[in-house]
């Protein structure tokens, strides 16, 4: 039960606003894919044109072989797992996740056996007669998995599923939802503004902003190589120097570096890739202040060749540096980002 | 037990509403349920504890005929009035756009602001032998000669249905508007149709609501006066005009108090009907 | 199928509008018989009635009533809301229960009551417009404390203990905090307590003699038959409640938006 989803020339507008603008994207059969991007990038409306809740005002939208942009909700062969997850109140677990099988004409032993097989299979297999406010956040969350997913739908949508959950919960229900989804091979369409969230399950990131697609790819690759300063910055925390591209070489106040350029530019470093030991050295810097975080030791340099800009690094978590140190600065040149400015 | 100065503070501030409760709700409550029990010897009222009055109300026609009246016509008016008022509401919370549903809420409800003794006028001008209804199915030749509408049960009915339904709109529609959008979305994501989205969603939730409604409604139907007394014409009496008729020309009060003992008999058992989805505190 | 809501809809409105239509038409009505033909239109119901001594005085009785035990039932019910919310008493749910209990209870028997204890038992109460006052607001402070009790949320508690906490008294407390948070609350609680005392009937019927409100006024007049002047009176009557309801709309809730 899984299905392949084309977007052709999507766009759509709320009143004048362009909400979606010029869409492509193809998902493959069975792949985790994450919609990733700030509140109001277009994410949330792109997944109810998947789901049938918004008709776009262009566009095609394939699933499998067949055109579903103008077909109901309830006749596609998608489901949706709700921010709020919308459980019916007045229902039992059981009656909620048989819920969509009920509606299908099943009979009640039938519908009864696969909710407790869908139940069980979200780890609530005791809790079939509760009724949704007897449960936790997460609990509830499951109850939403398993009653979209008894309905054995080509493509599972799911709307900010993790938001309400607290830190803790919502890393480890990652790792399940990663989990379910490998064992019911279901194409998974996940939307979040949580970056961490969308490399931990996703194969694939597509990262929106004001309605359009800035970049697609692994995690690896937008987080390593993104391919605009927008992805760059969503990814994760990101030092950006004005820069000047001379044709060949660029311009910075850390020096001239061997990358090819012409024009204004902005360069773009991790904190973790500034360190001591790359090929290609940045100058000396003056460590102003630093903290220890565990994993890795967070420091504000100032470079002795440009005191005014100040550059964020993760070093290594050894000896937290005191202030007025001075380090050697290095980075690898494929951790080197440049974006026109 | 000593009491906090929170307590005391707390009594003070509540004190007055609870004394002017008691004082003008519940001792008269407490005079008229006695009253009931007592009776009439010639003109001079007799206090005691006598059952004549009960006696009188099952043994003379016109008092328990009343009864039955008043609960036909109640029991009718609730059942249409929620019947028209919830897609009328329905209609208003999920077809008309947005922008326009505070408008056409106000709209539909804006009559419902019309003085309550005018209201009933206005019905009997239009039911009346010459009234706009009449005129239109005549014109129509629908009807042969004018029918007679006004001072009829089907009048004091039509009247009654024209404001609960107003009433039940507002109710509803509260209601419908606070179920989140979502509970429809994923009804219809699994894949239910539009009535079975409203079959197994929506009116299991909305059900302690249109209770309340029609609880209010029976509750205001079955003691009113006014809309029988000005629509009805006297060929049938409901027990609020009996009580009326007690009270002005015979000047029997202690029959009026034993009818209105009944007619909050009457409300009580339509509470106990309903108690389990009663939600009061929320109206 | 897909215009059966938008008929349905129409033939509502045609419903909910047909006696409302034919009243303010037929005020404008030239002959003496509000019903068709129209033959207008004329003022002359307006001016006839303008200068109706007795309906003029009814009106007055009726806003007299209607704000003064509005505001009786208003300040009752934000002490008990205020009192109950925010105090820990034994016995709250019965208090509570008691305070409701009157929405519940056929206006014509809550009349009754107070007239059986007026007439039988004295107590220096005739009546009058005044004890029509009190049966008033017995009816409208349970709305009055039902509305007020259930906008006391936790946001204004914590705003109170911030005052109280920077010293303020309870009474400044209640008179620079609680008050204003919910003067939407209050206003509500007043607006409708008017228009349901200004529009009642049985009770003030029952307990006013020489005195009346304009409903008791209205209904005296319909005695005499279908006539202009009522529909005239009426649609006056309407236009007042619109426009209370259209300011309470665009004060209270055009500002939430």
């Amino acid at each position: 039960m899984t299905a392949p989803v084309t977007l052709t020339g999507l766009n759509h507008w709320f009143g004048t606003y362009h909400a979606l603008r010029q869409i492509e994207l193809s998902i493959e059969a069975g792949e985790y894919v994450t919609l990733l991007g700030p509140s109001g990038c277009g994410k949330t409306t792109l997944l109810s044109v998947l789901g049938g809740f918004v008709q776009p005002d262009e566009g095609r939208v394939m699933i499998g072989t067949q055109d579903m942009a103008r077909v109901a909700p309830a006749k596609r062969p998608t489901t949706t797992v709700f921010q709020d997850y919308a459980l019916f109140p007045h229902m039992s677990l059981r009656d909620n996740v048989g819920f969509g099988l009920r509606m299908a004409g099943q009979g009640r032993r039938a519908r009864h056996a696969k909710a407790e097989e869908m139940l069980d299979l979200v780890g609530l297999a005791q809790a079939a007669s509760k009724r949704p406010h007897e449960l936790s956040g997460g609990q509830r969350q499951r109850v939403a998995l398993a009653r979209a997913l008894a309905v054995e739908p080509e493509v599972l949508l799911l709307d900010e599923p993790l938001g309400a959950l607290d830190l803790a919960l919502r890393r480890q229900m990652q790792d399940e939802l990663k989990q379910i989804q490998r064992r019911v091979g279901t194409t998974f369409v996940h939307v979040t503004h949580d970056q961490e969230e969308a490399m931990a399950i996703a194969d694939r990131i597509v990262v929106m902003n004001a309605g359009r697609i800035e970049d697609e790819g692994t995690p690896q690759r937008i987080y390593r190589q993104p391919r605009s300063l927008f992805a760059a910055g969503f990814m994760g925390e990101m030092n950006q120097i004005a820069a000047m591209g001379t044709g060949a070489a660029l311009e910075t106040p850390l020096g001239t570096l061997p990358v090819a350029a012409s024009g204004p530019q902005t360069l773009c470093l991790r904190p973790e890739a500034l360190g001591t030991t790359g090929s290609l050295p940045l100058g000396t810097a003056v460590v102003k202040d630093a903290a220890f975080f565990g994993t890795h030791c967070r420091a504000h340099l100032a470079p002795e060749a440009a005191p005014e800009v100040i550059l964020t690094a993760h070093l290594p978590p050894g000896d937290v540096p005191p202030p007025g140190t001075r380090i050697a600065l290095a980075v690898a040149p494929e951790d080197l980002t440049v974006f026109p400015a | 037990m000593s009491l906090s100065r929170d307590t005391l503070r707390g009594w003070g501030f509540t004190a007055p509403a609870l004394i002017w409760t008691l004082a003008f709700f519940v001792v008269p409550f407490l005079v008229m349920a006695a009253m009931s029990l007592a009776t009439l010897e010639g003109r001079t009222l007799v206090w005691g504890l006598h059952a004549d009055n009960y006696r009188e109300l099952l043994e003379k026609r016109y008092l328990w005929r009343a009864v039955v009246v008043s609960l036909q016509i109640t029991l009718t008016v609730t059942a249409v009035s929620v019947a028209l008022a919830y897609p009328l509401a329905w209609i208003i919370a999920f077809r008309v756009p947005k922008r326009w549903q505070r408008l056409a809420l106000l709209l539909a409800i804006l009559p419902f602001w019309t003085s309550y003794v005018v209201r009933s006028y206005a019905w009997l001008t239009v039911l009346s032998k010459e009234g706009v209804v009449n005129q239109v199915l005549l014109s129509l030749h629908l009807i042969a000669e004018p029918i007679t509408l006004a001072n009829t049960r089907f009048a004091t009915v039509t009247g009654f249905v024209h404001f609960f339904t107003m009433l039940l709109t507002l109710t509803i529609f509260a209601n419908l508007i606070q179920l989140p959008p979502n509970y429809r979305r994923a009804a219809m994501d699994l894949g239910a149709s539009a009535f079975q989205t409203f079959r197994h969603v929506v009116l299991p939730l909305t059900l302690p609501g249109i209770v309340t409604g029609a609880f209010l409604t029976f509750v205001l139907c079955i003691g009113d006066y006014i809309t029988p007394q000005i629509l009805g014409g006297n060929t049938e009496l409901t027990v609020p005009q009996v009580i009326m008729v007690q009270l002005g020309r015979r000047a029997d009060f202690p029959l009026a108090a034993a009818l209105a003992i009944v007619l909050m008999g009457l409300v009580t058992l339509a509470y106990l009907a309903c108690a389990r989805w009663l939600r009061l505190d929320r109206i | 199928m897909k215009a059966l809501p938008w008929i349905f809809l129409a033939a509502m409105g045609v419903f909910i509008y047909l006696p409302v239509g034919a009243l303010v038409l037929f005020s404008f009505q030239g002959g003496t018989l509000p019903v068709p033909p129209f033959n207008g239109p004329s003022f002359q119901w307006y001016a006839d009635i303008l200068g109706d001594r007795d309906l003029m005085a009814a009106l007055g009785h009726s806003m007299l009533v209607g704000l003064g035990s509005s505001a009786v039932a208003t300040l009752l019910g934000f002490t008990a809301a205020y009192g109950l919310a925010r105090h820990h008493l034994p016995g709250t749910t019965l208090m509570r229960a008691m305070l409701i209990a009157p929405l519940c209870v056929s206006y014509l028997i809550i009349g009754l009551g107070l007239l059986i204890m007026v007439q039988r038992l004295g107590l220096g109460l005739g009546l009058s417009l005044g004890t029509a006052g009190i049966g008033h607001v017995v009816i409208n402070l349970p709305l009055c404390f039902s509305i007020i009790y259930a906008s006391m949320g936790a946001q204004q508690l914590s705003a109170e203990r911030a005052a109280r906490d920077l010293g303020a008294t309870e009474a400044k407390v209640v008179l620079l905090i609680t008050v204003p948070m919910l003067l939407p609350a209050i206003a509500a609680a007043f607006f409708l307590s008017f228009t349901l005392s200004w529009d009642e009937f049985i009770i003030s019927f029952l307990l006013t003699r020489f005195d009346v409100t304009l409903p008791v006024e209205i209904w005296s007049m319909l005695r005499s038959g279908l006539s202009p002047r009522l529909n005239a009176i009426g649609s006056l009557v309407f236009l007042v409640s619109v426009v209370v309801v259209l300011a309470m709309e665009t004060l209270l809730f055009g500002k939430r938006k």
